[in-house]
């Protein structure tokens, strides 16, 4: 069995920037395992710009963005395992993949799992109807147009104020086709605001907040939809449905994260992120298998996944060289108005700074995070405004982690 | 003049507030003087990078990602698509390569390599 210091499942922005991360903290036996022919992820179909203002300094498109690290793993000689699939991650951190050449067994000193996450499909959204062609996930229509070229359709109904629906309501119009609506469930997008500026009112397309697809038409291929508004208990109201011809139905409707491997591997997991539980290095709860990106929390930007990602790598490199902490751990909690906080848990005892992760649970004004720790407030911040669409984040600096040992909650509340 | 318009130079997306006439202009609710300078541009000429594909001719099923080197005018973006989709190119193409030049007063240059 071949050993690698440290194994990264997942060869996206996750993956390559943990890769790196680990590398630059010393352990130069890094391998990255990506089932796709490229490294890039989901980067390389995301032809549009808005990538690394936060953490390159300037604004590229994904392709660009993904360059520039893919860049970074060659320059370090890192090993690249391409065309192959992982099929088990074992506690153990013994890795099997399959390849052309068979099947692959690695044995791991740390284990980064970075496999990013799917959209959610129609199936699992319950959408009555016929099942014709022309349905499709928004990002697998942005694959086959902007990677393979094909014209998904002519007349759009977008289900979903993701950003990935908005970014291809615009790249839609752009190649010509009509997107009729957008269709949001909740009375609020949970998309960045401004995609909503950018991909739907500079194409002037509606964007219907509270309203759902009740109905898929067509026998061979979608010949409309039925739109209605759904009430505050998200169900249809009957007497607001109205058809809408189309060709195309494109579903933007929540990215899950991709964690068979994870569960499969006995890790614990968090039921609102969907992301394995981590202490502040993103290490899950069994040792030497770290988890960051898209498959440990949904991300808004990637500028966020490779910073989530290099704590990973500089703490998979840290438990190599057996720096690891073993101290006990405080749990975060989520508090009024705050949906999830990550990580779940810290080890922190003074010696560095840490950030919390968290999303809230709807759109506030201006707000008062507060985080405590039962007896003491370790940290505040006040933002101008909060959004489930965008995630926040809050740094407790060292000091304030010594003695801390009950759990951590962040509340917020709204300022008038 | 009061125009209410939504930051898109980064993701914080400020609510701005341009109040004046002609060039005389007053933004408010800008967190940063990017936004102040987005707020001015959007309301005088707004500007948009366009980002695309080209049709790699000799590689099956294949595009390559491309973009405006800088923003154009807002209503060129139709103009700029239609030069856009009018191109096709050969690889080897390398990122940065001008696949249309002089496109209102920048160029189309690939996003991608593609080998």
């Amino acid at each position: 069995m071949k050993y690698h210091d440290i194994v990264i499942v997942g060869g996206g922005p996750a993956g390559m920037a943990a890769a790196v991360a680990a590398f630059d903290a010393g352990v130069t036996d890094v391998a990255i395992l990506d089932r796709e022919e490229k490294l890039g992820g989901i980067l390389k179909q995301c032809i549009h710009n808005g990538f690394g203002l936060h953490k390159l300094g300037r604004e590229l498109t994904g392709p660009e963005y993904a360059d520039v690290y893919r860049a970074e793993v060659e320059k370090r000689g890192i090993a690249v395992y391409t065309n192959t699939m992982v099929t088990a991650v074992s506690p153990e951190r013994v890795v099997t993949a399959q390849n052309r050449s068979g099947v692959l067994t690695l044995s791991a000193g740390a284990v980064v799992l970075a496999m990013g996450c799917r959209e959610r499909s129609r199936g699992a959204l319950n959408i009555s109807g016929t099942r014709p062609a022309g349905v499709y996930s928004a990002g697998t229509a942005q694959k086959l147009m902007n990677c393979e070229g094909y014209r998904v359709g002519e007349r759009v109904v977008i289900l979903g104020s993701g950003d990935i629906g908005l970014i291809m309501a615009r790249r839609l119009s752009l190649e010509g086709a009509k997107v009729e609506a957008v269709c949001e469930i909740m009375p609020y997008s949970g998309g960045l605001i401004r995609n909503i500026v950018q991909c739907l009112e500079d194409f002037g397309i509606p964007l219907y907040l509270s309203h759902t697809v009740a109905e898929i038409h067509g026998r061979r291929r979608v010949e409309g939809v039925t739109i209605a508004e759904v009430d505050d208990k998200r169900r249809v109201i009957e007497a607001t449905k109205r058809y809408v011809p189309c060709d195309t139905l494109l579903l933007s409707c929540g990215l899950i994260p991709e964690n068979e491997l994870t569960r499969a591997a006995g890790i614990p997991m968090d039921p609102v992120t969907g992301g394995a539980l981590v202490d502040e290095h993103r290490q899950t709860a069994v040792p030497g298998i770290f988890a960051c990106g898209n498959v440990l929390q949904v991300h808004d930007l990637v500028d966020y996944v490779s910073d989530e990602a290099e704590i990973a790598g500089a703490g998979a490199a840290a438990f190599v060289r057996n720096k690891a902490e073993n101290r006990a751990a405080v749990t975060t909690k989520a508090g009024n108005g705050v949906r999830y906080v990550l990580p779940q848990q810290v080890r922190a005892d003074g010696g560095e700074d840490v950030s919390l992760f968290l999303r809230v649970v709807r759109p506030f004004g201006k707000v008062r995070y507060t985080v405590s720790d039962g007896e003491r407030v370790l940290a505040t911040a006040n933002r101008l405004k909060a959004a489930p669409g965008e995630m926040e984040k809050i740094t407790v600096s060292r000091d304030k982690w010594q003695n801390v040992t009950g759990p951590v909650t962040v509340s917020l509340e709204e300022l008038a | 003049m009061k125009r209410n318009l939504i930051c898109i130079i980064c993701p914080r997306g400020c609510a701005m507030t341009v109040e004046g006439e002609g060039t005389d202009l007053t933004v408010t609710g800008n967190t940063c003087p990017k936004g102040k300078q987005y707020a001015i541009d959007e309301c005088t000429h707004p500007m948009r990078t366009v980002t695309s594909t080209v049709r790699v001719t000799n590689r099956p099923d294949t595009m390559v990602s491309v973009k405006t080197a800088a923003p154009v005018p807002k209503d060129a973006i139709f103009e700029v698509m239609k030069r856009i989709r009018a191109t096709t190119v050969k690889a080897p193409v390398k990122a940065g390569a001008v696949l249309v030049a002089d496109v209102f007063g920048t160029d189309v240059i690939a996003t991608k390599s593609v080998e």
